[in-house]
């Protein structure tokens, strides 16, 4: 083992670091805001909208996540879309994380009693305000825990849009390796800097909800 | 350029998708057996080996499996020992699958009262085989839909073995796709191969937390 290249890289892999956690954050809220509407479509929806979004669901948690990257970003292509790798990966990202989010928000609007719904009709509160306002908040409290975990795990595979260049983490220390020849040392340390992530990340949602939601989150 | 037809691709990837289901096999057997070693430790009374084993799950639950496997593949050569793809993406997919089954079993073995293991001691049973008797069967008994529901987490990790080296559904893929220029055919065939590899499971899975809920 050797490790006189480290100084060099730290540079590089700051911003590899950098580019994961600006990857994450918009997934997080994109995917967030899809998963609440696919989640309310999936309920209240048309008939042809709910069986639409059941099967996007079934279709993105059966197939992997890899290849959903390749489809969009080999296959968008040749329908004259053309997107950069780190829109392509924002995209396909959100789109995959929507697919988890959505059952999640869906147990927690379902967790909600319909009492709570009735009420807020009877106060002379508007449908829509009585989702946003009354059984929104009162759902994502209960699925704070399982919306973290699903966040963590996203952060994870997202080492997996390196295959399409997009310069994050991993794709940081496959160049370093390249030119170091320190490959299991690169990656070493890389694996480290994803721990250290993955860590921090769960404990800032944790206290995040905590203040935002005075959600419980162990 | 070589021709391709349709049948061509399908019958290609099909003949790859072999890898992927042996692949995902030798990884849930290697998993398990591994997982069982890895909770063992994870309910022992010894603090140490509780926190070795909270460690271990840790760090694979934390970190991503791409990385997992890159510092198989390279890590084994620095250990003097040669390294094929395969063996790589085996041992890299069974350490991950340890850590996680572990985790789920372990989620088992809480949810069941603790008058389980008195109940075993005051028959005089002790502790390995109050564990084999008593505490694993209803553990592994209450965890299957989760454990199901892994198995396709598991087979649909394997596609990142392919950026390791091995021969499986979507590297076939890359390389049909580099021939034809069809992304949306190739991938999507693809996604469909791993959709029906997977999808019954995930219905089997549902079914089984049905069945636990009532």
């Amino acid at each position: 083992m050797a490790f006189g290249w480290l100084p060099g890289a730290v540079g590089d892999i700051a911003h590899g670091a950098a580019t994961t956690i600006l990857l994450i954050a918009v997934t997080t809220l994109a995917g967030t805001l899809l998963s609440i509407l696919g989640a309310a479509g999936r309920r209240n929806g048309p008939a042809l909208l709910r069986r639409a979004i059941a099967w996007y669901v079934e279709v993105m948690r059966n197939t992997p996540f890899l290849v959903q990257l390749f489809f969009i970003f080999f296959g968008l292509p040749s329908l004259g879309i053309r997107l950069d790798p780190i829109l392509a990966a924002m995209l396909a990202m959100t789109l995959n994380m929507a697919a988890y989010t959505i059952e999640i928000v869906g147990a927690g609007l379902d967790a909600v009693p319909l009492g709570q719904t009735e009420a807020a009709l009877a106060l002379g509160l508007r449908p829509r305000q009585v989702f946003i306002k009354i059984v929104l908040p009162q759902a994502l409290k209960v699925i704070y825990p399982a919306l973290t975990s699903q966040i963590v795990i996203m952060m994870l595979e997202s080492a997996v849009v390196s295959q399409i260049a997009v310069r994050e983490l991993t794709y940081e220390a496959d160049m370093l390796q390249a030119r170091t020849f320190r490959s299991f040392e690169t990656y070493f340390v890389v694996t480290l800097v994803y721990l250290a992530l993955s860590m921090a990340l769960r404990r800032l949602l944790v206290t995040g909800g905590r203040r935002a939601l005075g959600a419980g989150v162990s | 350029m070589i021709e391709f037809t349709f049948w061509d691709i399908v019958r290609n990837l099909l003949l790859a998708a072999r890898w992927t289901v042996l692949l995902s096999l030798a990884a849930f057997v290697g998993g398990a057996l591994v997982g069982m070693v890895v909770l063992f430790f994870r309910i022992s009374k010894n603090t140490w080996s509780r926190r070795l084993a909270s460690g271990y799950i840790a760090l694979f639950q934390g970190t991503p499996l791409l990385m997992q496997l890159f510092l198989m593949f390279f890590g084994l050569p620095m250990l003097g020992l040669r390294i094929e793809p395969w063996t790589a993406a085996v041992l890299g997919l069974t350490f991950f699958a340890s850590a996680y089954l572990a985790e789920i079993w372990r989620s088992g073995v809480d949810a069941l009262p603790l008058g389980q293991w008195d109940a075993g001691a005051s028959l005089g049973l002790h502790y390995l085989q109050e564990l084999r008797l008593i505490i694993l069967p209803q553990a592994f008994s209450i965890t299957r839909a989760p454990t199901v529901g892994f198995l396709v987490q598991l087979i649909k990790s394997t596609a990142l073995t392919s950026i390791i080296g091995f021969e499986e559904l979507v590297r076939t893929s890359n390389a049909i796709n580099n021939a034809t220029f069809e992304p949306f055919k190739v991938y999507g065939l693809v996604a469909l191969i791993f959709f029906v590899m997977c999808f019954p499971l995930t219905q089997y899975a549902r079914s089984l937390e049905k069945r636990a809920a009532h």
